[in-house]
């Protein structure tokens, strides 16, 4: 196991540097420059400033210092908030989406599941259609109608939560309610399909011709086997979730990564974008290899290289 | 010998969008201590179902008893509730199912598979049950069993699995033992093992066998009794003896004679024309008839009741009616049923070839 891990993070690291090198290039192509913004500035005034940047170096050797700088963990300045490290930007704001994300992604694979498995054990009821019916409409209405609804009726009309920025316990609870609601349908929908399934199985046959009890079929038996298709839907999505959701973010005023990268890419603020990419990414591969390690602890037939077999 | 279970009268029906399918009409069969009684039937003739009832297990909806006994220790299984059925399935009925390779939960350790049952039904600690989940995996031959205990069902073989199977049916001693076609998804080698094992734990445990299987090589192997099922109806009841050298019932007659013997005859197989009824819409009369060429006019409007040929012989044919024209069973059957006196000896080989 600890060598698939050392195997999987030189990956990793392999992965990083392609991804690092791509979005450098590519961001380059990007039409515009991070200072054209400031009209007021003279030729000569532009012309220290790219000097200042090192913007006129040929892009291949702004590439190599790039990733010069990047080994030693230097993820450059911005060219727009008053020179401010990306890493001090990124460690500001992405506490904040991580914080919202989370709180989110925990809060609707709970509902989810749980209304999964209601569904799933009552199949066919007015239970399981009601759970239909809210995971049709949890993955069909954008999460920024609900936001909106909720600011209106919660915040607004009965005024008892506060309807933007990020201050206290409170002020997350909108946003996460928005948030959740797409997790939480994908969640129950996909227990519910897979449960269905796994509850029909000859193996659930077996355990109750042994005298196993309704729930013992149902956690013992049941919920494992049905709760990989689950996994692989929920790692990406909690990646998306807890990176930064930019509509969310912007509707109640919350300072995280989301919000800044969009203001970056339309600003051309080259080090940001790559910092933002960049651990994107890295946050990205860390689910995947956390939902690989994940597999192999669910269900023993994907234990993974290095197993006991 | 006395009776450890008595079914009677056993109708069973399941309610789809289509209509009631009636799968069981009727069912009445008891079961001695200690004797294997195999119940034989083409693909829909009610047997698995007739045996999943036993053990309640036909999810219902859309399965139903609709009427009927099942006679045990005193209790009618039919009517008894869920919670006192969980009590008695795996302790006192326990079921072998047909196909290792499904049958047994991916994610959880054989062991934990095992001891299961010991832990609800004998009230065994862990260390107990595994000490007795060890025993069992030595009872039903497999090597190793104190580090295979804690594998997982891909690391074993399917007649390995079959054998972890029978270990989870014998945990608790069960007094009967409903195998559900247990070899039908085995190859041919591995079939002839579980049948000796099967046989092997019978002597052992003196529990009683309902062997599923439309396998008669099979049956001819390990059979006391049989009982042949057609439309939901048990049409033919006797001993293994009564069943193969003196058939009454055109189906037995047709069944036996689509089974391949090794010493060769000469004689084609004999297929059944047609196929089984819509049990949407069961016949009317004896539902084997539209394929029967032996049936005679009554069977097209009455069903034939069971006529008595011996004590523990009786069949469901108007062809033993006393008004009835003298019958012979086909002669490739008649010749097939001479030949059957050395079957018992070699009928594994028997089934290679039927496969």
């Amino acid at each position: 196991m600890a060598r698939y891990i050392l195997q999987r993070l030189g990956y990793m690291l392999i992965t990083m540097f392609l991804i690092a090198t791509f979005s450098f290039f590519l961001m380059k192509l990007l039409p515009g420059s991070p200072l054209k913004a400031e009209e007021k500035l003279s030729e000569a005034q532009l012309e220290i400033l790219y000097e200042k940047y090192d913007l006129n170096d040929p892009v291949p050797i702004q590439y190599i210092n790039y990733l010069g700088n990047l080994v030693q963990g230097d993820l450059g300045v911005s060219f727009q908030l008053n020179n401010q490290p990306v890493t001090d930007i990124l460690a500001n704001r992405i506490p904040v989406s991580a914080h919202l994300g989370i709180q989110a992604m925990i809060l609707g694979t709970i509902i989810g599941m749980i209304l999964g498995l209601v569904a799933a054990i009552k199949n066919n009821s007015w239970i399981d259609y009601t759970a239909n019916v809210v995971s049709v409409i949890g993955i069909s209405i954008p999460s920024f109608i609900f936001a909106g609804l909720l600011q209106y009726y919660v915040g607004v009309q009965l005024g008892i939560l506060p309807i933007a920025f990020w201050d206290s316990f409170k002020h997350t609870i909108m946003p996460t309610i928005s948030l959740a609601i797409f997790p939480l349908a994908i969640a129950a929908r996909f227990l519910r399909t897979e449960m269905i399934e796994v509850l029909g199985s000859d193996y659930i046959v077996t355990a109750r011709a042994k005298g196993v009890s309704n729930s013992g079929i149902m956690f013992k038996h049941g919920l494992r086997n049905a709760l990989i298709p689950l996994v692989t839907v929920m790692g990406p999505m909690a990646v998306s979730l807890m990176t930064g959701t930019l509509v969310i973010e912007q509707i109640f005023s919350i300072p995280g990564i989301g919000e800044q990268f969009v203001t970056s890419v339309t600003t051309d603020d080259f080090p940001i974008i790559m910092g933002t990419t960049l651990f994107y990414a890295f946050f990205f591969i860390l689910i995947i290899l956390i939902i690989d390690i994940l597999y192999g602890i669910i269900d023993p037939r994907i234990r993974l290289a290095g197993g006991k077999d | 010998m006395e009776n450890i279970l008595e079914v009677k009268d056993l109708h069973i029906s399941f309610d789809t969008f289509g209509g009631e399918v009636k799968a069981v009409r009727g069912v009445s069969f008891d079961l001695k201590k200690g004797e294997t009684l195999a119940i034989v039937g083409e693909s829909g003739s009610g047997k698995s179902v007739t045996t999943r009832a036993l053990a309640r297990l036909i999810p219902s909806p859309p399965g139903r008893i609709k009427e009927g006994e099942i006679l045990f220790d005193g209790k009618d299984l039919a009517k008894l509730k869920e919670n006192d059925m969980q009590k008695i399935r795996g302790k006192d009925i326990s079921t072998i199912f047909q196909d290792p390779m499904t049958s047994l939960n991916p994610t959880m350790k054989i062991g934990n598979q095992i001891m299961e049952g010991l832990i609800k039904h004998q009230k065994m600690s862990k260390s107990q049950a595994k000490k007795r989940a060890v025993e069992l995996l030595e009872l039903v031959g497999l090597p190793n069993p104190t580090e295979r205990i804690d594998q997982y069902p891909h690391q074993f073989s399917g007649g390995q699995r079959q054998r972890v199977v029978i270990a989870i049916a014998l945990a608790c001693n069960p007094k009967i033992l409903i195998a559900d076609e247990p070899t039908t998804a085995l190859d041919v080698t591995i079939q002839a093992q579980i049948l000796e094992l099967m046989k092997d734990i019978q002597k052992k445990t003196d529990s009683s066998i309902i062997f599923i299987t439309h396998d008669l090589g099979v049956v001819a192997n390990v059979a006391d009794r049989v009982a042949v099922m057609y439309a939901g109806k048990i049409v033919e009841i006797g001993t293994v003896d009564e069943i193969f050298y003196n058939p009454k019932h055109p189906y037995t007659w047709g069944l036996l004679g689509s089974m391949p013997t090794l010493d060769n005859t000469g004689d084609d197989l004999i297929a059944i024309p047609g196929s089984p009824p819509d049990m949407l819409k069961p016949p009317k009369g004896d539902a084997f008839a539209p394929r029967n060429e032996y049936a005679l006019e009554i069977d097209k409007e009455m069903e034939p009741p069971m006529f008595k040929v011996s004590d523990t012989h009786y069949a469901a044919t108007w062809l033993l009616h006393e008004y009835a024209p003298d019958v012979q069973p086909p002669a490739p059957v008649l010749r097939r049923m001479k030949g059957f006196s050395n079957t018992g000896a070699d009928s594994n080989s028997k089934e290679g070839e039927q496969r």
